[in-house]
């Protein structure tokens, strides 16, 4: 059983502070939906935790196992158990997908799936209905916004992370993509033990993904957590209802031009 | 054996001479380029001195010839040759200062294809060049005729330590409907000099690629220029280009348009490594008359060490608004988000980086005229790159 912690995580990017304290914990085998309107920090909560550059992180901890992850570097993370399923993955041109698997896998000292990796691609890619011949293609070039998602789960299925961020899964899918997607990560909680913390606007995702507790992050804070059915009174009233007074008072029109509506 | 001056080509004493001759009298007239000129502007033309190499002649093998290919191979000092192939340069009027220089002294080898002939395999030619204070002219001369197909490569090679230079000259003439493919690599040693051009004239639904691997060379340069004279004809150059240490590779390309109808396309692709340079400058000219042509350009260059450096300048030249054409040309870096997206997979970051690099060049191996070679070749870019070398 492993837990991923983050612990009064503050950040910004420039001079911008995004990120206020925001605290959560999630244990293996559970799903963890993290709900909030556009410029609430969500992106900027994925990429803190995984280390991307360019932010800044200026208080917190984040725990994986009670080991800092903060200041080591992304692929050591990664090697730890983070994984992060990235909103608009990137296209890497000519790099092919079995090569970074490859050296992903070396990483993790993982020989033995090295040596498997054809069968184990042919047999994941078969479980999430990605044609095989995008096997072969450079990462993510020329694919679909489906096939892009299906191909990051199906990376997710083969390094087997203890846990996972899916940051807006359903950015640019089709219903059978993202039901597709959703449920190889729900089986991957009950047959490896998956810790999945979902980043979503919107709460159609979570009829797949099933949270067993929401988090609604508003302006950098976690303001409420609470069980599945947090997402029925999202999507009756909105983000609004959630933000409280002092957090709603800083809210700057820049910052949120379209408002907290659910849909914008 | 004759130090270079333009005079050496008098002592030669060939039979066809004529055409050797009045290249001489226009290398005589050519002054000696300077880097205020536009097409050597950032090039080390300043610190060739010509007077320190002394002509040899160019040791060249060749494989891949077959019945149905005819390759002739004349040296500068055979004594008779047959009045056709002295008639191939009778319109060779460059003034440039090395194309004249190598008209004048050439080794020539000359491929021909006949009328409706498809060449079997590719011709290779092979140049090695390890005479340490010598000057080589190789000529290649490719005829296609009339729907016929054929593909030549051309290797340079020389030893680490030993200086020479190379003037080569590519002179490639696809008649209609002919397929012309041809490769150049440079294998150069670190203190061989290239200053080399290759030039495609394409008739009438022609197609042409003139494609470039350059690894090697102290400086190394190609002016590559590929004109399409008959509507409808194509035309492709591709080129990678990975410059380390303090070497430098310098590009002049030229894509011409002069028929209606007539399509091109160039993606050459470097890196600099240490404090390696590379020049690319690029031009586009479509005339009056060619008329509903389609032009590409793209130039894309990776500076992977604070010390190196890369130039890139693409230009238009267009006389008619019946046209479509495009440009890119980018220098910097490794693009911040593609290593980020492997190491968040857990990749090693020196790895990561090796895999972007290799990655770059993909799109242009997989465009060679051979595809046997883009295995190799890539290897050859892998054992070079410095990033995370394994040894």
């Amino acid at each position: 059983m492993s837990t991923l912690e983050i612990r009064d995580l503050h950040a910004s990017v420039g001079n911008k502070k995004i990120l206020h304290g925001v605290n959560l914990s999630i244990s293996s085998g559970e799903v963890h939906a993290v709900m909030g309107p556009n410029g609430a920090g969500k992106s900027t909560l994925s990429a803190v935790v995984m280390g991307k550059t360019g932010y800044t992180v200026t208080a917190g901890s984040v725990l994986l196992d009670g080991v800092e992850m903060l200041g080591i570097p992304t692929w050591k993370r990664a090697a730890a158990g983070l994984h992060l399923v990235m909103q608009y993955p990137t296209e890497v041109p000519g790099v092919m997908l079995n090569d970074v698997l490859s050296e992903a896998l070396k990483g993790r000292g993982r020989d033995g799936d090295i040596a498997r990796l054809d069968t184990l691609l042919k047999t994941e890619a078969a479980r999430i209905h990605f044609d095989e011949k995008f096997l072969d293609r450079p990462l993510n070039v020329d694919l679909s916004g489906g096939e892009k998602k299906r191909n990051e789960t199906l990376q997710l299925s083969i390094l087997k992370p203890l846990f996972v961020i899916l940051d807006e899964l359903d950015s640019g899918l089709d219903v059978d993509a993202l039901r597709d997607c959703a449920r190889r990560v729900m089986d991957a909680t009950s047959e490896d033990n998956l810790g999945a913390l979902v980043i979503t606007h919107y709460s159609r995702l979570l009829t797949e993904l099933r949270p067993s507790k929401i988090h609604i992050l508003v302006k950098g804070r976690i303001v409420e957590t609470g069980g599945p059915e947090l997402a029925d009174v999202l999507e009756r009233d909105g983000y609004a209802a959630f933000t409280p007074a002092e957090v709603a008072a800083e809210a700057d029109a820049k910052d949120d031009p379209m408002g907290f509506g659910l849909f914008p | 054996m004759p130090v270079l001056t333009p005079d050496s080509a008098l002592s030669l004493g060939a039979t066809w001479s004529q055409v050797r001759r009045s290249a001489h009298e226009r290398a005589i007239a050519a002054p000696f380029p300077t880097i205020d000129e536009e097409t050597w502007r950032y090039s080390r033309i300043g610190e060739l001195d010509l007077t320190t190499f002394a002509i040899a002649e160019t040791p060249t093998t060749i494989t891949g010839a077959s019945s149905q290919v005819t390759v002739t191979q004349v040296s500068a000092s055979s004594a008779s040759v047959d009045a056709s192939l002295a008639e191939l340069f009778a319109h060779s009027t460059s003034t440039d200062l090395f194309n004249s220089l190598n008209l004048a002294h050439m080794d020539v080898v000359v491929v021909s294809v006949a009328r409706g002939v498809v060449a079997p395999q590719p011709i290779v030619i092979t140049h090695t060049l390890n005479g340490d204070g010598s000057v080589y002219f190789p000529r290649l001369v490719i005829n296609a005729a009339e729907n016929s197909e054929v593909t030549v490569v051309e290797r340079f090679i020389s030893d680490d330590g030993v200086r020479s230079l190379v003037v080569p000259v590519l002179d490639a003439r696809a008649a209609q409907s002919a397929r012309v493919r041809y490769l150049a690599i440079n294998e150069l040693g670190d203190k061989s000099w290239q200053i080399g051009e290759h030039d495609s004239v394409g008739e009438r639904d022609s197609d042409t690629l003139l494609a470039t691997v350059a690894l090697g060379g102290d400086y190394a340069r190609v002016s590559t220029a590929a004109r399409l004279r008959g509507q409808g004809s194509n035309t492709r150059q591709v080129a990678l280009y990975f410059a380390g240490g303090t070497q430098m590779h310098d590009f002049r390309t030229l894509q011409e348009h002069a028929a209606p109808r007539t399509t091109s396309d160039l993606l050459f692709k470097g890196a600099v490594q240490d404090t390696a340079k590379s020049v690319y400058t690029g031009l586009i000219k479509i005339h009056k008359n060619a008329k509903g042509s389609v032009a590409y350009q793209t130039n894309r260059n990776l500076t992977l060490s604070h010390g190196a450096w890369a130039e890139s300048v693409p230009n238009l030249e267009i006389e008619t608004n019946d046209v479509k054409c495009s440009h890119a040309s980018t220098v910097g870096p490794i693009d911040e988000e593609q290593l980020f997206y492997l190491e968040s997979r857990g990749v090693n970051p020196d790895v990561a980086q090796r895999l972007v690099v290799l990655g770059f060049f993909d799109e242009v191996l997989a465009q060679l005229p051979v595809g046997d070679l883009a295995a190799p070749l890539r290897q050859r870019v892998a054992q070079k790159l410095s990033i995370g070398d394994p040894s």
